[in-house]
């Protein structure tokens, strides 16, 4: 466990980077993390994501499979992995603020 | 069936390669899956793995090969079994395994287990898979050896290639045969 600062706020992060507490996160660590994951500019679809991830992990206690993702966020599968390439469940877990999900599928 | 699913689970995490873990090992770039059996749990293993590189950044192709054609094809894969007999880890006599009626209600409700971990059904599995970028291609031998044309295969299936292009398009990864 580590600390990272993201638009100008300390946060706790794990070793991967991924935030341990969702609550000290804000729209502004989000473009952040975006940006230092390749991702220049946040558009409303990677904010369809971003949002459902954040929201099933604060109702559920845990992240969307790729599968959930595909279905209910409103974002289909093929575009999930062009909005976020290097792994969308993974990528958008990151830039939402919650913990690195745990799932295979 | 529950130790079945936990080492299916295993083996997509060991797909895990986003990162050097400080042992100097390259993290792996690019998988090639072959898929060789028309079993239940011999189709899911691969999809796992295939599905898991994907969502790791890892590029992935997956490659069916003799009853492994299954899996994509149309007038089979939404009735793949789980294998009751000569299936050791079941624990079921063998006698038992091989009554009318067992193999299919064992695969049902392995199909129910699954469907509570949201692991979706061969079909759905297979266009997430090739909806990530992953292309998926027949073998040439087996499809001729089937009699069968690429008209007998669902839709996302990118080509029927030889072993010569499958080890082309495997180049520069590693080769994970299921």
């Amino acid at each position: 466990m580590s600390t990272a600062t993201y638009a100008g706020t300390a946060v706790e992060v794990d070793d991967e980077g991924f935030m341990t507490d969702p609550d000290q996160w804000n729209e502004q660590i989000a473009d952040q993390i975006a940006a230092e994951n390749g991702i220049d500019q946040l558009t409303d679809r990677h904010w369809m994501v971003v949002n459902y991830m954040r929201q099933s992990y604060l109702e559920e206690g845990s992240a969307p499979s790729i599968r959930t993702l595909g279905k209910a966020s409103g974002v289909p599968i093929k575009e999930l992995y062009q909005l976020f390439p290097k792994g969308p469940a993974k990528k958008a877990a990151k830039i939402a603020g919650i913990p690195k999900p745990r799932g295979c599928i | 069936m529950s130790e079945l699913l936990e080492q299916t689970e295993s083996n997509g995490q060991t797909a895990t390669a986003d990162q050097a873990d400080g042992s100097g090992n390259e993290p792996i770039k690019k998988v090639s899956v072959i898929i060789s059996k028309g079993s239940l749990e011999g189709i899911y293993p691969g999809l796992i793995m295939a599905n898991g590189a994907r969502m790791e950044g890892i590029e992935a192709s997956v490659f069916f090969t003799f009853f492994g054609l299954d899996a994509i094809n149309k007038s089979k894969h939404e009735n793949v079994k789980v294998s009751t007999v000569g299936n050791p880890g079941l624990h079921l006599a063998t006698m038992v395994g091989g009554l009318p009626g067992v193999s299919a209600m064992v695969t049902k409700k392995l199909n129910a287990e699954m469907e509570k971990l949201d692991i979706p059904p061969i079909p759905e599995f297979i266009e997430m898979i090739s909806d990530s970028g992953a292309p998926l291609y027949g073998c040439k031998a087996s499809v001729d050896l089937f009699g069968l044309s690429s008209d007998d295969f669902i839709p996302q299936v990118n080509d029927i290639i030889t072993v010569g292009e499958f080890y082309d398009y495997a180049a520069g990864g590693q080769i994970i045969f299921t």
